[in-house]
């Protein structure tokens, strides 16, 4: 019954995305040019990856609110390790997914052991990562290295460049392998039975003796985890990092997991769900200005498909 | 007789896979009691819900007042005189009980909500049938029968025609129930119509003038109380005959060695200096009134709450039980009273279920072998005789009886050997009773041994081979079945310092 539930929430959101896709190609010349492709795929990834981490915690009910200014502190970080602290590159990638596990293992103790409500625990962390993002490089622009410089080949990494100066976004290969593996870890390992049961009925999984307070700490490192993942797609894409920014878009993830059936009170949602609504967002983002509807235009449509989907989700619960 | 107020007829009701009810009739007249009796699974609720707007039936008519009528929800049932008081209580702990009673439809001094008039109003309603309990106090500090009462008040103050009392009693104690029934009889005389859902023979006999049996979703007949015998209910709920015999001697051997053994363990005010023993393949049942400490020991002993002081001895050591992770290793296992909250994950599978204290032994390589989950599982649906379609199927879909069997295969598959069943068979109907009455005897056959925590005298003296009893944290007496009668554990169960 859930099942066939799902896929026709992902069906409605393709359905969408094509539509739109056709209207936006209609309408707009500059739509339906390559380059729009690459751009579109370049704006997604560290959304991607923002959503698929923090479709652990919403699971089980709770929230990560720290992912987007997670993001720009550990990009920042990484890239000061690299530019003005004398350590190898491999050093600086490393550095971000681990700063994001022990930023998450944070979240997850304080909510778990100390039982801070998630939208809390995270608003505070979020709050305190883009303190410590301006602080510690003291205040100075993350730089990844771009064209031309040494270790550029990062830049490949998502977006290869062929001798004739062709872009293939290749990063779509690496999401799908990344979708493909987290898929995996949510259906088919421990990790993400339990992260299901803590959704579906912590209680009984306390009683049952599976150690919550643990799974709990995993599930909010997986998500610090991808947004350290998130924070080296986001500067590989865009170079620049300025302090103090990146509120929002762990919005724009957690409104996409929503979107792609991810629900709010726990218990249910899909990694690929995420991913098409994840998909959504960004079409949204890309598009709209091709048709002429600039950056509030785009909150205000985005805004109303998240209610809307949320109602409709809401509305079949209840028929059910 | 008295008049016919409401008729269904041919009702029918499908859910997805499952025939809730076929042709189902029932009437309910003025000033009498229907008492509607069926196994759980058998349609008791889903009929009451169609009647109350809940539900939507997929055909039958249903004659109130000579008209046929349709509610499309709750409201529109409750406008026209008929109420439901659920078996859970739908109050606001955190308002009054007059704002509780009339929530919804305030009274009001212009725009401001005029308490007083509501206080007054619910004193009324309290005065009408001897009801003591004060409108402005919080409704979070009464107990679960002063909420139940008002419960009842709340489903009077509508006007109501048609009261449909869902399992009223099942958090009662016996002087409340005999409150209620007097409520009840006084509701009779004003010719208000009422149906009464129980498992209890006792009440139905005491309370009720009709009973009407359902069966797997089909109308079984209706019978007029007086003139029948409880075997005769019985058999027409079941279709055979089950005696309710006290068990007369233990069948645990004299020199069976000692599994477990407690020792002055205390928590808060809650469990005071208890201590008791339980021996290899022994049933020992825990009575005592609610608020004994009876389910507080077991989860000291299970880990969910840290003990104060006082010791454990499982198998002639001394052990430290954290939490329940310490237990399930030690091969502890509890069956909460409380399935739905504490025992199962409603929306997940049977085989989720089952293999959530042992998951660890479904794991290679951190991958959930799930083949082998099913495998398992599949074992324990036929050897327990758990009645679903299937082992993928949601448990939430499962009758009370089958739910509490998913939860003893999830306690077997981890091995446990010590097993702490609270409140087995409540919720369940008398059929499913039996069988976990009979998996508990093949459990204590088989070398597992059995804590049983009941409020169900009848249960605790056919299932104990000993008993415990308790009263306000303390235990104060312990009685082997041989000596034990209904009297003598009361004695105990009242016995206050």
């Amino acid at each position: 019954m859930k099942k066939t539930k799902n896929i026709s929430q992902n069906t409605v959101v393709i359905g969408v995305i094509i539509a739109l896709s056709v209207l936006f190609s209609i309408f707009s010349p500059s739509f339906r040019q390559y380059s729009t492709v690459v751009t579109l795929f370049s704006y997604m990834y560290y959304i991607l990856l923002l959503a698929i981490g923090v479709t652990f915690p919403l699971i089980t009910g709770g929230v990560d609110l720290s992912t987007g200014t997670g993001l720009v502190c550990f990009s920042i970080i990484s890239s000061y390790m690299f530019n003005h602290a004398g350590l190898p590159l491999w050093v600086a990638i490393i550095a971000a997914p681990i700063m994001g596990i022990i930023s998450g293992a944070f979240n997850g103790l304080m909510i778990a052991k100390y039982h801070v409500p998630p939208f809390i625990a995270t608003l505070s962390m979020s709050m305190i990562l883009r303190g410590l993002g301006s602080i510690i490089p003291g205040g100075l622009t993350g730089v990844w290295p771009s064209q031309g410089s040494d270790g550029d080949w990062i830049r490949s990494v998502l977006r290869y460049q062929t001798e004739d100066g062709l872009i293939i976004p290749i990063g779509v290969i690496w999401m799908i392998i990344i979708i493909g593996i987290m898929t995996f870890v949510l259906k088919h390992t421990k990790v993400g039975r339990y992260t299901i049961g803590i959704g579906s009925n912590r209680t009984a999984l306390s009683l049952s003796g599976v150690n919550v307070l643990k799974y709990q700490v995993i599930v909010y490192a997986i998500s610090g985890f991808f947004t350290g993942l998130a924070a080296l797609a986001y500067g590989w894409t865009f170079t620049t990092i300025t302090p103090g920014t990146g509120a929002g878009f762990e919005l724009d993830a957690i409104g996409g997991a929503i979107i792609g059936g991810v629900s709010t009170t726990g218990g249910k949602g899909t990694i690929v769900g995420a991913a098409i609504g994840v998909i959504l967002i960004s079409l949204l983002k890309t598009g709209l200005p091709h048709v002429g509807l600039q950056a509030n235009a785009q909150q205000i449509i985005t805004g109303a498909i998240l209610m809307l989907a949320v109602a409709v989700d809401m509305i079949r619960e209840k028929n059910n | 007789m008295s008049d016919v107020i409401l008729t269904m007829k041919n009702i029918n009701k499908q859910f997805p896979g499952v025939k809730a009810l076929s042709d189902v009739d029932l009437e309910i007249r003025a000033g009498e009691v229907l008492a509607l009796m069926g196994e759980n699974g058998a349609g008791k609720s889903t009929l009451m819900k169609i009647l109350t707007g809940i539900y939507k039936r997929d055909s039958g008519t249903i004659i109130y007042n000579g008209e046929e009528i349709e509610f499309s929800n709750p409201k529109a049932a409750q406008d026209a005189g008929i109420v439901i008081v659920h078996q859970e209580l739908q109050m606001v702990n955190h308002l009054t009980v007059a704002q509780n009673i009339f929530v919804g439809r305030e009274f009001k001094n212009g725009l401001m909500i005029d308490d007083q008039k509501m206080n007054e109003e619910a004193k009324k309603l309290f005065d009408l049938f001897e009801i003591e309990i004060d409108p402005k106090e919080n409704m979070g500090n009464l107990t679960v029968g002063s909420q139940q009462l008002c419960e009842i008040a709340k489903a009077i103050s509508f006007d109501a025609k048609i009261i449909v009392f869902d399992e009223p009693t099942a958090a009662l104690t016996e002087h409340e129930i005999q409150h209620l029934f007097n409520i009840i009889r006084r509701l009779r005389d004003r010719g208000i119509g009422m149906v009464y859902i129980s498992h209890r023979m006792d009440e139905i006999e005491q309370i009720t003038d009709r009973v009407t049996v359902l069966r797997d979703g089909e109308y079984v007949g209706t019978i007029i109380t007086e003139e029948s015998t409880k075997d005769e209910i019985i058999n027409m709920m079941v279709g055979r005959t089950i005696f309710e015999e006290p068990k007369q001697f233990s069948n645990v051997p004299a020199d069976a060695e000692t599994v477990l053994e407690v020792k002055n363990l205390n928590q808060g005010n809650r469990v005071k200096d208890v201590s008791f023993n339980l021996k290899k393949g022994e049933i020992l049942g825990f009575s005592g009134l609610m608020g004994a400490g009876r389910t507080e020991t077991a989860r000291v002993i299970f880990g969910a709450d840290k003990k104060d002081s006082g010791s454990i001895i499982l198998n002639g050591k001394e052990v430290e039980i954290e939490n329940p992770t310490d237990a399930v290793t030690l091969g502890i296992g509890y069956l909460s009273e409380d399935r739905k909250r504490f025992g199962l994950m409603l929306e997940k599978n049977l085989y989720e279920n089952m293999s959530l204290a042992s998951l660890d032994d479904f794991v290679s390589n951190s991958v959930i072998n799930e083949k082998l989950e099913r495998k398992i599982a599949s074992e324990h649906v036929v050897s327990l005789n758990i009645r679903t379609p299937g082992v993928s199927q949601f448990v939430e879909n499962l009758s009370g009886g089958n739910q509490q069997k998913v939860v003893v295969a999830k306690w077997l598959i981890a091995n446990s050997d010590i097993l702490i069943f609270d409140e087995p068979t409540r919720g369940i109907d008398v059929g499913a009773k039996q069988e976990i009455y009979e998996l508990m005897n093949d459990l204590v056959n088989e070398g597992k041994s059995i804590i049983m925590i009941s409020s169900e005298l009848t249960e605790i003296l056919r299932m104990s081979d000993r008993i415990v009893v308790m009263c306000e944290g303390r235990k104060t007496g312990e009685l082997s079945i041989e000596e034990a009668t209904q009297e003598k554990i009361m004695h105990l169960a009242t016995k206050r310092d």
